[in-house]
């Protein structure tokens, strides 16, 4: 399988005037299709940075990021703009949806900026299909703040996916959630990972990153095990369990 | 599709903040309908100038005679008897745009009638010299061309006349005595009142200039003539032909003075428009200054709204917006907003004008040159102050963008 997304020797340095702060040191990756990845590190570890480099927000200060196989690390800001459009989805810790603005119309956000020339209707068909399937299609109308955290999550995830992205990047993704919907959502993005999606999360719950196929962890800017996942949390059984759990804690009371 | 839904995005910002919306199109409103309002009046005052100026007589160009030199002593303008009959019938004919011309001879002497005397001036002029003057007749008729042919003996007269020689009224058909020559009243003009010089305007009576010239002066040539022109931008070519013609005619040869002057009114005309022209520039900078202050208002508005936003355009940006979509957006919501209250401001004004009209009955004139003027700048208004804020936006870093709470 090819490289969807290939690092080779990645460095940040932020120059605030007198001190400059290297935040990425020279990390090379390769991610292949279909590949489900969890970047670890603890905070300042410089996986925040390298997140914005590999979501095509920044720029690294040396190095190259080949996306899709084509080099992006020196593009200007509106090439930037396109290839985040077109190429990579986005699923944020604090899920980011327009408010007063409803959930279908949130998934329809990326398609507004795309160059696929689309009608209304056609826009309208894609974004509800999206929410079909993370399971939100009977909430299209609802607004962000009508949703629960889980729901919203969700709605991002479909709003990442509508553009039919090459990598799903998720920035602590379960962060905002309780332990119970974050399964769900992890089962959400196992079920996406299932079909083919690529998917790349910033996480610092261990458990968490036991949904996934193999774990990074980052410190001090450089890549310090890079290890596939044994024995893999499955979303449904973990969400069996709980809820047999939960019911035998019922019976006790 | 990308800026149609740009568009519609901006709109729907707009509408979710209704009250904050109107509130920043309100100095927009103010500022557009001050303005239709303010130069409304002043265009109002402006033609009521112009109509009072009008009412001297419009387009008049007079001719002078030169100065007649008798042994060192210099008459004034119209002394020398340059000017004839023949050079007025010369310039109705030859010189374009001439409409009427009237030739002029002055007098004064006792008129009397039913017993009772009184000095006045005695003006000798064509059947041209009522309409040349705009001046309406209050009874009866102007004396015919056939009557200045026929050198009759008919006259016009004003209303200090009537007053003083006719006191039980109604003179028409009726007779006066000048020099003992009875003139038969065709008509009776309506009062002007004082000129600005203290001269008594209804005080003369009109006779034809051809009786005048034949029993009074006995002269044959003129000291005056008056021509109108067709309109006011022609005057300058006018003067000009008037005085290659006159010059043709009295064989004034390369490089010798003119036996003749010609002068206008255009002076005094030019001279009163640009006062009101001053006075309608004021009170329209005066309500330009409130659009500016309006304009100021969405530039705050918009400011506030970027800042509040910060977290909306991370978000689009992360999801592939351009800067310059960014931009538009909200380049739209500021130009819509000023597009709305410029609307709004015109209705508004136009009722002002209209209100004004009606209670305090002053002359008001809405021009639509000024609508077109104000909706255009309230236009520009919204561009010219959304840009800095809808630039501002469009600069946001989509990294911090996001993360601005």
């Amino acid at each position: 399988m090819s490289s969807v997304v290939k690092l080779d020797n990645i460095h940040k340095v932020y120059d605030s005037g007198e001190v400059k702060v290297h935040a990425v040191r020279g990390v090379s990756l390769e991610i292949k299709q279909g590949d489900f990845v969890a970047l670890m590190g603890a905070s300042g570890s410089g996986k925040s940075t390298l997140m914005n480099i590999l979501g095509c927000l920044d720029r690294p200060t040396e190095g190259h990021y080949f996306l899709d196989g084509a080099d992006v690390s020196h593009l200007d800001r509106n090439e930037l703009a396109d290839i985040r459009n077109r190429k990579l989805g986005f699923v944020f810790q604090g899920f980011n949806l327009l408010a007063r603005t409803t959930a279908l119309e949130n998934v329809e956000l990326p398609m507004m900026y795309g160059r696929r020339k689309a009608t209304r209707a056609q826009m309208r068909e894609r974004a509800q299909h999206c929410l079909e399937i993370v399971g939100l299609a009977q909430r299209a109308d609802h607004f962000p703040s009508q949703l629960s955290g889980g729901q919203q999550q969700r709605a991002a995830i479909a709003r990442g996916l509508v553009n039919e992205p090459q990598v799903l990047l998720a920035d602590e993704p379960t962060g905002n959630l309780d332990s119970r919907t974050s399964i769900e959502v992890m089962g959400v993005f196992q079920k996406l990972n299932e079909q083919g999606i690529t998917i790349l999360m910033v996480t610092h719950e261990l458990d968490v990153a036991r949904y996934c196929k193999r774990n990074l962890i980052l410190r001090d800017g450089q890549l310090v095990s890079d290890v596939v996942v044994a024995d893999r949390s499955i979303a449904e059984v973990e969400l069996r369990r709980l809820k047999e759990a939960e019911s035998a804690a019922k019976l006790i009371h | 599709m990308r800026f149609l839904s740009t568009v519609f995005v901006a709109l729907r910002a707009l509408r979710r903040n209704k009250m904050r919306s109107v509130l920043t199109a309100l100095g927009i409103i103010i500022g557009v309908g001050a303005v239709i309002g303010m130069v409304s009046i002043g265009n109002g005052v402006e033609s009521q100038v112009e109509a009072n100026i009008a009412a001297l007589g419009q387009n008049i160009i007079l001719v002078f005679a030169g100065s007649a030199n008798q042994g060192g002593a210099r008459s004034g303008y119209g002394g020398a008897g340059t000017l004839t009959i023949d050079d007025a019938q010369a310039m109705k004919s030859e010189v374009r745009d001439v409409i009427a011309v009237s030739p002029e001879v002055r007098g004064a002497s006792q008129v009397l009638a039913n017993g009772l005397n009184w000095f006045t001036r005695i003006m000798g002029e064509s059947e041209d010299y009522l309409s040349i003057r705009q001046w309406p007749l209050a009874e009866g008729a102007m004396y015919t061309e056939q009557d200045v042919r026929g050198d009759a003996k008919v006259c016009v007269i004003g209303q200090t006349i009537v007053t003083n020689l006719f006191p039980d009224g109604d003179p028409i058909g009726k007779s006066l005595r000048i020099r003992n020559l009875p003139f038969k009243v065709v008509g009776v003009l309506s009062s002007k009142g004082f000129s600005t010089s203290g001269q008594d305007q209804d005080d003369f009576v009109l006779i034809p200039y051809t009786s005048a010239m034949k029993r009074f002066s006995r002269q044959n040539f003129l000291p005056i003539i008056n021509v109108q022109a067709d309109s006011a931008d022609r005057i300058d070519q006018i003067e000009q032909d008037l005085t290659n013609l006159l010059r043709d005619r009295h064989h004034i040869t390369e490089g010798r003075d003119d036996d003749f002057r010609v002068q206008d009114q255009q002076e005094i005309a030019e001279a009163a428009t640009a006062t009101t022209r001053t006075f309608t520039l004021f009170l329209g900078s005066i309500a330009g200054i409130s659009l500016l202050v309006g304009g100021i208002g969405i530039m705050n508005i918009m400011l506030v709204s970027v800042t509040e936003r910060t977290r909306e355009i991370g978000i689009r940006m992360a999801v592939g917006a351009h800067g310059s979509d960014i931009r538009t957006q909200f380049l739209i919501e500021a130009v819509v907003l000023s597009l709305l209250g410029g609307a709004l401001g015109v209705t508004f004004g136009v009722a002002l004008a209209l209100g004004i009209s009606h209670f305090l009955h002053w002359p008001v004139t809405v021009s639509a040159v000024a609508i077109v003027v104000a909706l255009a700048f309230s236009g520009a208004v919204g561009v010219g102050f959304g840009y800095y804020p809808a630039s501002k936006a469009a600069q946001l870093d989509p990294i911090d963008a996001l993360r601005y709470e």
